[in-house]
C-alpha cells in the first residue's frame, strides 16, 4: 500500500525534548486552571511556617524572630521534598485515566511524558518556594547575604528536588491509584525531613538520632541553605547534599525508568 | 487487494490468562471492520496490539504495511485511537486538549488552533470549547475523544466501543461521523458489543470469543451462514396466537417460537414456498395478521448461534487458563 505522506520513522532527541516541553506546558495550564491542585505545596507550607514559628519558636530558639531565620531555609528543603510527590501522582493519574494511552498512540518520543512530568515538577518547586518565601518575608525573614547566593540556594534546592522526583516516579509506576503515591512516599519523606535539623538543633537530640540527623541529606541541604541565605559556611554542606542527590538519582533514576517501561510497555 | 490492517496469529497472554489465542484480521483500505464479541473476548487487547500500545507474544500485525513492533513510530503516525483507554485530559478544555495534540504532532501553534476549532465545530462542541472536559456530558466527552483522535488526519482509525453507554441520539451522531470518515477514505476498525452497530456500520465483521475468531465475513454472509430463513407472523389480535401456532406446527412439523412480549411467532423454514401456504391457511381460518414475512436471521441470531457453538471450545480456554 502506498501512503501519501512519508510517515515519521525516527524521533530525534530534539523532538523528544520539544514534546517534553509541550507536555510541561500542559502541566502549567492545569495548574493555572486548578490552582487548588497546588494547595498541598502552598497552604501546607504556610501552616507549617505559622505553626512552628509562633507555637514552638519561643521554646526552641528563645524568640519567634530568631527561630524564623533558622527555620525558613530548612522548611524550604522540606517543601521541595513534599512537592516532588507531584511527579509520581501526575504520571499515575495520566495512566489510570487513559490520557497516557492517547500520547502513546501518537508519534512522539516514549520519554516525552516523563520529561513533561519532571519539568512540570519544577513549576511546583518554584511555586512552593515563592509562596513560602513571600510569607516568611512578611513575617520578618530577611536574606542576610546577596542575590547571587540567594539564587545558588534556590538552584540547589530545585536540583535536589529533581533528584528526589525519581523516587516519586518510581513509586508512581508501582502503585495502582494516584492517591497511593503520597501515602507511600510520606513514609520516606517524614524520616528524611523531621529526622533532620530543620526544626530543632541536632545537639538537642538523643545520640542515636544525632547519628542519622548528621548524615541526613536534608540536614546538609538545610545547613547549606542557611549559609547561603543568612551568611556563613555553606560549601561543605552543599557538597554533601549534592553527593546525596546524585546518589539518590543514581539508584532511583534507573529503577524509575525500568518501572516506567514496564508499566507503559 | 491492499489491506490497511493485517494481522496473523496474534497471541497475547496476561499471566495465566490468554487474551488473544491466535487472531487473524484483514481490513481492506477504506472499509469498516466490526469486531464483535462479549466482554472479555479479547477485543480491546486486539486493538491495543494494533495501536502499538501492547506487544503481542506471538504473531504479527501490519498497519498500512508497517509492522506494529519494528515500525511502531510509523504506525503511530497513521492511526487514530478512541476508546475506553485512550482519553482526553478532563482538567483541560476541549480546545486545550486538541491544541496540545496538534502541537505534539508538530503543527505550529496557529495551525493547531485552527485544526482544533475546525474539529470542535464538526463535532458540535464549539459552544463548550472553552470548558473543562470534566463538565461535558457522556456524549460530548465521547465526541471530544473522537475529535482528539482525528487531529492528525489518521488513515486508520480504531474505535474501541465508541458508543457504549451513550443515549440513542449521541450514538447516532457517532455513527454519522464514522460514515463521514469512511466517505473520506479512512479505514475503521470498530469494536462493539452491539450487533446493531456492526450491522449499521461494518462492511466486514469478525466475531471474537475467548480470544479466537469464531466467524468472519460480511454481515450478509454471516446471516446466511447461520442457516435458513425464519418465517414470522405478528397476529393482529393476541388471542389468535394459539390458532396461528397450530397452523405453523401443522405446516412445518415443529413448534414455533412464541415471543409474547413482542407479539411475534417465528419458526425456521427451509422452503420459502411455505409462506403462501401460511397466508392461505390463515385466510381460510379468518385470522388476520399485521405482519407475515420471511427474513434472514438477525446478527443477534448469528451471534447467539456462534457463541452457543463455542461451548465445546470452553475446555480449550479453561486449559489455557490452568
Amino acid at each position: 500500500m502506498t501512503t501519501a505522506i512519508a510517515p515519521t520513522t525516527h524521533i530525534s532527541p530534539g523532538s523528544a525534548l520539544r514534546h517534553g516541553f509541550t507536555l510541561a506546558g500542559r502541566a502549567v495550564t492545569k495548574v493555572r486552571k486548578n490552582p487548588e491542585s497546588l494547595l498541598d505545596v502552598t497552604l501546607q507550607p504556610i501552616i507549617f511556617l505559622l505553626l512552628f514559628v509562633y507555637l514552638f519558636g519561643g521554646a526552641i530558639q528563645g524568640s519567634t524572630d530568631a527561630y524564623l531565620q533558622v527555620l525558613l531555609p530548612g522548611l524550604m528543603v522540606q517543601n521541595i521534598a513534599f512537592a516532588s510527590l507531584g511527579t509520581g501522582m501526575a504520571l499515575n493519574t495520566d495512566i489510570t485515566k487513559g490520557v497516557f494511552d492517547r500520547f502513546r498512540s501518537m508519534p512522539i518520543a516514549r520519554s516525552a511524558p516523563l520529561i513533561g512530568a519532571v519539568l512540570g515538577d519544577v513549576v511546583r518547586f518554584v511555586v512552593t518556594l515563592t509562596v513560602l518565601f513571600t510569607v516568611a518575608v512578611i513575617m520578618g525573614f530577611r536574606v542576610q547575604t546577596d542575590p547571587g547566593r540567594f539564587l545558588i540556594a534556590i538552584a540547589l534546592l530545585i536540583a535536589f528536588g529533581l533528584c528526589l522526583c525519581w523516587v516519586s516516579v518510581f513509586v508512581g509506576m508501582l502503585v495502582k491509584s494516584p492517591q497511593a503515591v503520597p501515602g507511600t512516599l510520606v513514609a520516606f519523606i517524614f524520616p528524611l525531613t523531621f529526622g533532620s535539623n530543620v526544626f530543632v538543633p541536632s545537639d538537642s537530640l538523643p545520640g542515636w538520632l544525632q547519628v542519622w540527623v548528621d548524615i541526613n541529606p536534608v540536614t546538609h541541604l538545610a545547613n547549606a541553605a542557611r549559609g547561603l541565605l543568612l551568611g556563613g559556611d555553606w560549601v561543605g554542606d552543599a557538597g554533601w547534599a549534592f553527593l546525596w542527590g546524585i546518589g539518590i538519582a543514581a539508584v532511583f533514576f534507573p529503577l524509575a525508568l525500568r518501572a516506567y517501561r514496564k508499566r507503559v510497555g | 487487494m491492499s489491506y490497511a490492517i493485517e494481522a496473523e496469529g496474534l497471541v497475547k497472554r496476561f499471566g495465566d490468562t490468554v487474551a488473544l489465542n491466535g487472531v487473524d484480521l484483514a481490513v481492506p483500505a477504506g472499509k469498516v471492520l466490526g469486531v464483535l464479541g462479549p466482554n472479555g473476548a479479547g477485543k480491546t487487547t486486539a486493538v491495543r496490539v494494533l495501536a502499538t500500545l501492547l506487544r503481542a507474544d506471538e504473531g504479527w500485525a501490519r498497519v498500512a504495511g508497517y509492522d506494529v513492533v519494528s515500525q511502531a513510530t510509523a504506525v503511530r503516525g497513521i492511526i487514530g485511537l478512541t476508546g475506553q483507554y485512550a482519553s482526553v485530559d478532563e482538567d483541560l478544555s476541549g480546545t486545550e486538549n486538541l491544541v496540545l495534540i496538534g502541537k505534539l504532532l508538530g503543527l505550529p501553534k496557529a495551525a493547531a488552533k485552527a485544526r482544533a476549532a475546525e474539529l470542535l465545530a464538526k463535532f458540535e462542541l464549539s459552544d463548550a470549547a472553552g470548558r473543562s472536559v470534566k463538565t461535558y456530558s457522556g456524549g460530548m466527552r465521547r465526541r471530544a475523544d473522537l475529535a482528539a483522535s482525528l487531529v492528525g488526519r489518521p488513515q486508520v482509525l480504531y474505535l474501541d466501543e465508541p458508543t457504549t453507554g451513550l443515549d440513542p441520539h449521541s450514538r447516532n451522531e457517532v455513527w454519522a461521523t464514522v460514515r463521514g470518515l469512511v466517505d473520506e477514505g479512512v479505514t475503521v476498525l470498530l469494536t462493539t458489543q452491539y450487533l446493531e452497530e456492526a450491522d449499521q456500520l461494518a462492511d466486514l465483521i469478525t466475531v471474537i470469543d475467548h480470544g479466537k475468531v469464531i466467524a468472519a465475513g460480511t454481515p450478509y454472509e454471516l446471516k446466511r451462514r447461520t442457516g435458513g430463513q425464519s418465517l414470522q407472523v405478528r397476529p393482529t389480535v393476541a388471542a389468535d396466537t394459539p390458532a396461528i401456532a397450530a397452523i405453523l406446527r401443522d405446516l412445518t412439523g415443529i413448534d414455533p417460537l412464541v415471543n409474547a412480549d413482542a407479539g411475534l411467532l417465528s419458526t425456521p423454514v427451509d422452503n420459502p414456498m411455505l409462506l403462501s401456504a401460511v397466508v392461505r391457511r390463515l385466510d381460510e381460518a379468518g385470522i388476520t395478521a399485521d405482519e407475515i414475512g420471511l427474513r434472514l436471521p438477525s446478527l443477534d441470531d448469528v451471534f447467539l448461534t456462534l457463541t452457543g457453538r463455542t461451548t465445546p471450545s470452553a475446555p480449550v480456554a479453561e486449559g489455557s487458563l490452568a
